[in-house]
């Protein structure tokens, strides 16, 4: 495949997905669930190092916390650090950082668990140069978990924050 | 003839209060001990014209699942019951009454004109031989006739008990639909009971924690459509809804009302850090309260508006403080072990409840406000967000099932910690406000 070829497929790909998944562009999910990376709002290959697809799956665009905590671990500095490289590369997405608690908490107090959470990734972007006008925090509290099981299994993974990605509009 | 008929584990401030506000010889001693229910009939209502005989049944059922269902309460069946009665201004046949063991008998009449129900009701204390208070009569239109049934039972139970009643009230909470991981939220409105349920939003977004105002015409609330959760004020007859705070990069929460009405209290938070604020309703002007980098949250005013009960984990977990009004200084009130959430003060003043979450399970509770007597009325998987009933002797709150088919319910339990019961009501429900008494 020639290079113009390969561009012109990763055009029609991206469009594809654009077509596929309007919403992205479209007011209904511009915060999106937090449940990107089960693929169904995946955008182009994750071969591609600029898709969101990548950004999901290759970059990792989640972090997990200890319960009751807000600060990061090592493993989540690292995939915050792709996360602050990817965007710096990738100055035509913005993000909206999704802060989730598990179900062991009272509503009011996940809330502000999960703002807390949203924030301290933000925080972390911001430190590795991204742009703070880029970035926009919301908590979900214990109202979207991932993972339904009420055991820690479940709990681990529900504890988390989600960078989703949007396209900015006026790139 | 002095009974002692029942008995219940509240507090010696209501033992007191009790014994003063009532002389007749028919009573519920609310107080620690054993609980006998009194027992009770309630044949139905007399129907004094032809339109009026659809009602006359449903008053009388009504009125006893409102008796009944306080757990205080035991009606005799009708099937048992010897006397009929056919005339309300008929003298009632005691004997008959106390043969069947009923120690308190309520007679009603109703008649229908037009759209117009009217609805008179007696109270007998039955070994006594004499009428309890004296006839009562309400009028309304005949689409109210639940309201009417709910009056009499408020009216039956104040004056056997010596307490405010509570059954002409309305629940304001969230229903839920969907499972766990895409669970639908819509804020709904009912009579205290479950009846009359109407939807005040869609599913379209995340709904809440609505609260009542005090005169119960209005209700704040918490709801995503923004996309970032802001509070709300709907008007209940309207169902005309605004944001009261949307603020760009912020989110707001927790709201509750300030007893006159006028201003609310609030989270607001900004930069990942939550604190308390109060809000004008008219001009939206924000006073900060608290001023910590913990998480301040889930304020609730005193009913003399003069202090504010809310959580907060600046000692490192969630715990309740007590801090004037206007800010200030908090003081921690809970000492317990584990960690304390989402405290109300009761419309009496004299407790707050709370939801305490120790060793895995979750509990709701009752304090007085100084932090002391602390007592844990339930115990499951999940329970939290206590609401009082108007005569702060009931606590409604969201039970939550556990697993991956787990679902919220509501329940309520006597302040006692007896009575605990699942709210009637169709799919799920979580978040409940208990209304005032109606007008």
């Amino acid at each position: 495949m020639s290079s113009l070829t390969k561009v012109g497929a990763l055009l029609a790909m991206l469009a594809l997905g654009a077509c596929s998944n309007s919403g992205i562009f479209g007011l209904d999910d511009t915060l999106g669930d937090g449940t990107g990376a089960t693929g169904e709002y995946a955008e182009g290959s994750p071969d591609d190092p600029r898709s969101i697809a990548h950004f999901q799956e290759r970059v990792g665009d989640r972090v997990l916390f200890a319960v009751d905590q807000s600060s990061l671990t090592s493993d989540g500095e690292l995939v915050l650090l792709g996360q602050a490289n990817w965007l710096l590369e990738n100055s035509a997405y913005k993000a909206v950082i999704e802060g989730h608690a598990d179900e062991q908490g009272t509503r009011e107090y996940n809330l502000a668990l999960g703002a807390r959470r949203a924030s301290a990734v933000k925080e972390y972007l911001v430190s590795r140069g991204v742009a703070s006008n880029r970035l926009t925090t919301v908590s979900y509290g214990k109202e979207r978990p991932l993972e339904v099981c009420s055991a820690e299994a479940c709990y681990a993974q529900n504890r988390r924050a989600v960078t989703v990605l949007q396209a900015d509009l006026n790139f | 003839m002095i009974r002692v008929l029942a008995a219940l584990l509240v507090g010696l401030f209501v033992v007191g209060q009790a014994a003063q506000a009532q002389n007749g010889p028919l009573r519920i001693e609310i107080t620690d001990g054993v609980v006998e229910p009194l027992p009770y009939a309630v044949p139905n209502f007399v129907p004094e014209n032809s339109a009026s005989g659809g009602y006359a049944k449903e008053l009388a059922r009504v009125i006893a699942s409102d008796l009944s269902g306080t757990g205080l309460f035991r009606e005799i069946s009708e099937k048992a019951h010897i006397s009929k009665i056919t005339n309300f201004a008929s003298p009632v046949q005691f004997a008959d009454w106390k043969a069947v063991n009923a120690q308190a008998l309520i007679t009603g009449a109703v008649k229908v004109s037009g759209n117009q129900l009217e609805v008179k009701f007696r109270v007998y204390d039955v070994f006594a031989g004499q009428e309890l208070g004296n006839g009562l009569r309400f009028k309304g239109t005949v689409d109210g006739w639940r309201r009417m049934a709910h009056k009499v039972a408020d009216a039956v139970y104040s004056r056997i008990t010596g307490e405010g009643g509570y059954f002409d009230s309305r629940v304001v909470f969230v229903s839920e639909t969907g499972p766990k991981n895409d669970r639908k939220k819509r804020l709904a409105i009912m009579d205290y009971d479950g009846a009359n349920l109407q939807y005040l939003t869609d599913s379209s977004a995340i709904v809440l924690a609505p609260r009542f105002s005090p005169m119960g015409d209005k209700v704040l609330y918490t709801s995503y459509e923004t996309g970032f959760p802001q509070v709300y004020i709907l008007d209940v007859g309207s169902v005309k809804r605004r944001v009261l705070h949307n603020e760009e990069g912020s989110m707001s929460f927790a709201p509750r009302f300030a007893p006159d009405g006028k201003s609310l209290l609030l989270s607001i938070t900004r930069g990942g850090n939550t604190d308390i604020f109060k809000m004008d309703i008219a001009s939206g002007r924000q006073t900060r309260l608290t001023s910590s980098p913990a998480i301040d949250t889930a304020p609730s005013f005193s009913p003399d508006g003069s202090q504010i009960v809310f959580e907060s984990d600046r000692s490192g977990s969630q715990q309740l403080y007590v801090m004037p009004a206007n800010g200030g200084e908090p003081r921690r009130i809970s000492f317990g072990q584990g960690r304390y959430g989402t405290p109300v003060w009761s419309p009496r003043g004299d407790l707050v409840a709370f939801t305490k979450q120790n060793k895995g399970r979750f509990h709701i509770g009752v304090m007085r406000t100084d932090g002391s007597e602390e007592r844990l009325l339930t115990a499951s998987f999940l329970d939290e967000g206590p609401t009082w009933a108007p005569n702060g002797r009931v606590i409604m709150f969201t039970r939550e099932t556990q697993g991956a088919n787990g679902s919220a319910s509501l329940f309520s339990v006597d302040v006692s910690g007896r009575n605990l019961k699942k709210v009637k009501l169709a799919g799920g429900g979580s978040d409940p406000a208990w209304s005032p008494l109606q007008k």
